[in-house]
């Protein structure tokens, strides 16, 4: 009952914003919001007690032997608490903005949350399948109504790109499907399918493509960077914070369990293109002047890491994905709040026109020196523990691999603190002399953010627990 | 067997009452109540259908399925009367005519749905695209519209000719014209069947305009007045693949016979899906691109005649449904505004947000998006090809096609909600607000709860 709350919150709430005018929908999002996130902690604690009364099923479809099934394990709880999370910090952040038809801006936001939280929680491959698409459906309306100049365009390769990788997937799980002996869509029956290796080999592909253009994965990833741009920064949070976490969910839930061969037979190809992805991603992002692009390239390079260490095949790496997709959200939305910031202040995305930032708007300074150091992975910060169980893991695969996508870490230094010295240090300019601080809603978000990487970075007993059971879980099917 | 004689004796009395009653509405009061009995008529005889069909001197079989059919066609009719009938007037004088050819159309359909006999086929494709003709034809005014019904009388009765020859080359070899007492493909195949099967093909494909016998399509639906390019293009289209399927899992299924002509219809299958979603990519005018969008969509469908399995067959009934549905709606909508290209459509939602929503809804039912019916009776024709078993080539360029055809459906959406512009928009009446939105309320919950029609079969 939890578990179908945590969806049926936001997707009511959304639907009531629509009718709402004024700062109705600012305030009814803020309560969805919060109340989704008490949920999600309880969740947690009902999970260390009892996991099983997060489960449901009930009859949906019964000629097709589809339920509607939802449930949480470890990796579960931990992604429905960083949408909530991370729903509750955009609303936070934008609530002095003034959108434009705020009803259907808070009414989509608050939609997507529940398309996402929907995915994180089907254990029915249909399902699953519906929520992914339903989920991208919101995003679509609120890029290309709210973003930049080329959103409409942009916003449409993206969709197109994701729609035709998930048509593939759905190819793939009805093929499946009448490969079960029940007949029956459910996770349990999908995991324990004895498919044959010749089969595994191309259902393999048909779901890596849907998941690693949702990631993105070099060479699936050409919509990405001018998507992050164009979208208004609130769903770039969502974008990058939450929703490219579904493909490295994808991957632990639906591939690793249900075509195990298929994944063995081609992680080393998987990997190469995660490694190459970090690499090329890493050194654009070193040549970027836009704010918004760097951190999207760069984004590219951490989920390449994140996918690389999935396909290396042992436990302490998969803990690693998994920890690491939570923190990654984090310190992720931390730098697009400071970017929504500056925008908002500035009106300007390109980092030669800023400097001195310092000076005049020290605390946005302190907040995004820490969240930076924070997502390049510097130790006591959250992003340490993830990396550092990443790259053991890939180490135990294959040292070529991780060698290479250790490069990642390095470059990723030079162009994080590069950007550190464009926009903050130097010498002010006539554009910044006018910068204002943060205001106590942005302050509240980026404490929030600095709060939970602090004690993420310093003591992740809980949240390394809490993803262990999956782990384990996957790594014995795999 | 019911849905028959009601439709058929609807249209007679529809004929009269033309000749007394003068008022328009109250012609179309008439047509409204008319197809709500014969809806109900037509449910009336399931009961007695349900444990086996019901068989009248070897010519038709009413069976679960060919009521089901019925009810769904007889439904997406009464919902067209609903939204568009009130523009039947504007395309000339003999509204009741008009109404009383729909009728007659319809009663072709339920007769589709139904025969059991070679010479039934016939006469219901007959019944089905006689009325048609002089419907493309109804604005005599406009020399579009006479071209297309010139265009497709001439056309049609060609294939018309091309399946009789065919009828008659299966009569040769096997000396029945009853489809379940052919005896076609046990382990060799007579030669003159298999001629007569592929003119058959050929014929039906033409009929449900499917590349490369779709040349008509494009002119007529365009040619056509708006209010029966809405008709001819849903509802009469659904009905022609019924007759496919039931004549060829009827007869050609099965045995060496099936090798035959499957490599054929997957080849005619993959052709329509590529050539109807690329040229519709290329349109302004929405009226065009959704008859391009028709064969595009025909192509899915034929996936159901292909796979020859129970899943086909349920998905041809969804597709019917869906498709029929979302297709009148987009077409209510359009006949609404003065300007037919992408631009009309710009700052709709802005103006009528109402009709913005619904055609935002009918066109994610038509691409497939989950929630709504389209979805999946997208799902269900490909499932259908996916369980065939050797078809997944076919599966993969449908997807492909599917993932081109967003392409063109959202250009409306864009229009109507990203870009800027002031429609012309008809006064909307209350009633056709009300009949869009139960069209809405169709597309959704057959997209949550599929079952609610299939449970019927």
């Amino acid at each position: 009952m939890l578990t179908v709350l945590l969806i049926l919150i936001p997707f009511i709430a959304g639907l009531i914003a629509f009718g709402l005018k004024g700062s109705g929908p600012k305030v009814l999002g803020m309560i969805s919001s919060l109340a989704t996130v008490v949920l999600a902690i309880g969740a947690w604690c009902r999970f260390r007690t009892a996991p099983d009364s997060l489960n449901l099923v009930a009859n949906w479809i019964p000629q097709l032997g589809s339920q509607f099934r939802v449930g949480l394990d470890g990796m579960g709880v931990m992604l429905c608490l960083l949408t909530a999370i991370a729903s509750l910090l955009v609303f936070i952040t934008i609530y002095n903005r003034d959108y434009e038809k705020p009803g259907a801006f808070y009414g989509l936001m608050l939609l997507s949350q529940a398309g996402l939280t929907g995915v994180f929680t089907a254990f029915d491959a249909l399902q699953f399948y519906i929520f992914w698409e339903l989920a991208l459906i919101p995003v679509y309306f609120l890029c290309s109504l709210w973003g930049g100049e080329k959103r409409i365009a942009v916003t449409f390769k993206f969709f197109v790109y994701t729609f035709l990788g998930s048509l593939l997937m759905m190819v793939g799980i009805i093929y499946l499907y009448f490969q079960t002996a029940d007949h029956s869509f459910s996770w349990s029956s999908f995991s324990s399918i004895n498919l044959n290796p010749d089969d595994q080999k191309w259902l393999f592909w048909l779901f890596f493509v849907a998941f690693a253009i949702k990631m993105p994965i070099f060479p699936f990833h050409t919509w990405q960077p001018d998507t992050y741009e164009q979208s208004p920064t609130p769903v770039t949070m969502i974008l990058s914070g939450v929703m490219v976490k579904m493909g490295l969910f994808g991957v632990i839930r639906w591939l690793l369990p249900v075509i195990p061969q298929g994944a063995a037979m081609w992680s080393d190809v998987a990997i190469v293109l995660c490694v190459i992805g970090i690499i090329y991603a890493s050194c654009i992002a070193m040549v970027q002047n836009d704010l918004k692009r760097l951190i999207a390239y760069s984004s590219i390079a951490h989920i390449g890491l994140m996918c690389a260490a999935i396909f290396a095949n042992n436990e302490q790496s998969l803990q690693g994905v998994l920890i690491q997709m939570f923190n990654h959200g984090i310190n992720i939305i931390g730098l697009w709040i400071i970017v929504e910031v500056i925008q908002q202040r500035l009106g300007v995305k390109n980092m030669d026109q800023m400097g001195g930032m310092a000076r005049k708007a020290p605390r946005m300074a302190i907040f995004l020196v820490i969240i930076s150091l924070a997502n390049i992975g510097l130790p006591l910060t959250n992003g340490f523990i993830g990396e550092f169980l990443m790259f053991s893991g890939l180490f135990q695969y294959n040292h070529w691999f991780m060698a290479f996508a250790g490069l990642g870490i390095i470059l990723a230094a030079v162009y994080t603190l590069g950007m550190i010295q464009k926009v903050i240090f130097g010498e002010s300019n006539d554009l910044t002399d006018t910068t204002t601080d943060l205001q106590p809603g942005e302050a509240l978000a980026l404490s929030l953010v600095v709060i939970m990487i602090i004690v993420l970075g310093v003591y992740p007993k809980p949240m390394l627990d809490l993803v262990s059971s999956t782990s384990e879980v996957v790594n014995k099917l795999f | 067997m019911n849905a028959l004689i009601s439709t058929a004796l609807s249209g007679v009395v529809l004929m009269f009452v033309g000749l007394f009653v003068r008022n328009k509405q109250h012609i179309k009061f008439f047509a409204i109540a008319a197809i709500i009995i014969a809806f109900i008529a037509n449910l009336a005889q399931y009961p007695s259908v349900q444990h086996g069909g019901y068989v009248m001197y070897g010519m038709i079989e009413v069976t679960k399925f060919g009521v089901l059919f019925n009810a769904v066609a007889l439904g997406a009719t009464l919902l067209y009367f609903l939204l568009s009938g009130s523009e039947f007037e504007k395309v000339g004088e003999h509204v009741a005519d008009y109404f009383t050819l729909v009728f007659f159309i319809l009663a072709g359909i339920s007769l589709a749905a139904t025969f059991s006999n070679l010479l039934m086929l016939f006469l219901a494709i007959e019944i089905m695209s006689i009325p048609q003709y002089i419907l493309a034809g109804a604005d005599k005014k406009s020399l579009k519209s006479n071209e297309a019904s010139l265009k497709y009388f001439l056309m049609g009765s060609f294939s018309t000719g091309i399946l009789l020859m065919g009828i008659t080359l299966i009569y040769g070899a096997a000396g029945t014209f009853d489809i379940a007492g052919l005896g076609l493909g046990t382990e060799s195949v007579h030669p003159l069947a298999l001629c007569g099967i592929i003119l058959i093909v050929f014929a039906l494909s033409f009929k449900v305009s499917a590349a490369p016998f779709h040349f008509w399509t494009p002119d007529v639906y365009d040619g056509s007045p708006t209010v029966f390019t809405s008709f001819m293009s849903t509802i009469v289209k659904a009905g022609a693949f019924v007759a496919f399927l039931r004549m060829f899992h009827g007869s050609f299924a099965g045995g060496a016979i099936s090798g035959h002509w499957t490599l054929i219809l997957s080849i005619i299958t993959a052709v329509t899906l590529v050539i109807g979603n690329f040229s519709a990519v290329f349109q302004q005018s929405v009226k065009r691109m959704l008859a391009y969008s028709s064969i595009a969509q025909a192509g899915f469908m034929l996936f159901a005649v292909v796979a020859m399995n129970d899943m086909g067959t349920q998905g041809i009934v969804l597709y019917a449904a869906a498709y029929s549905i979302a297709t009148i709606g987009i077409f209510g909508v359009l006949m609404k505004l003065k300007d037919y290209t992408f631009e009309g459509f710009n700052g709709l939602a802005r103006k009528q947000p109402l009709l913005a929503a619904a055609t935002a809804v009918f066109l994610f039912s038509l691409a497939g998006i989950p929630v709504t019916a389209g979805f999946f009776a997208k799902y269900f024709v490909l499932s259908a090809a996916i369980q065939h078993g050797h078809l997944l080539w076919l599966v993969i360029l449908a997807v492909l096609c599917a993932a081109i055809s967003v392409y063109y459906y959202f250009r409306v959406i864009m229009a109507m909600y990203f870009k800027t512009g002031e429609p012309e928009v008809e006064h909307i009446s209350g009633g056709f607000k009300a009949a869009l939105i139960l069209a809405v309320a169709l597309v959704l919950v057959l997209g949550l709860f599929p079952n609610l029609l299939l449970c019927w079969l």
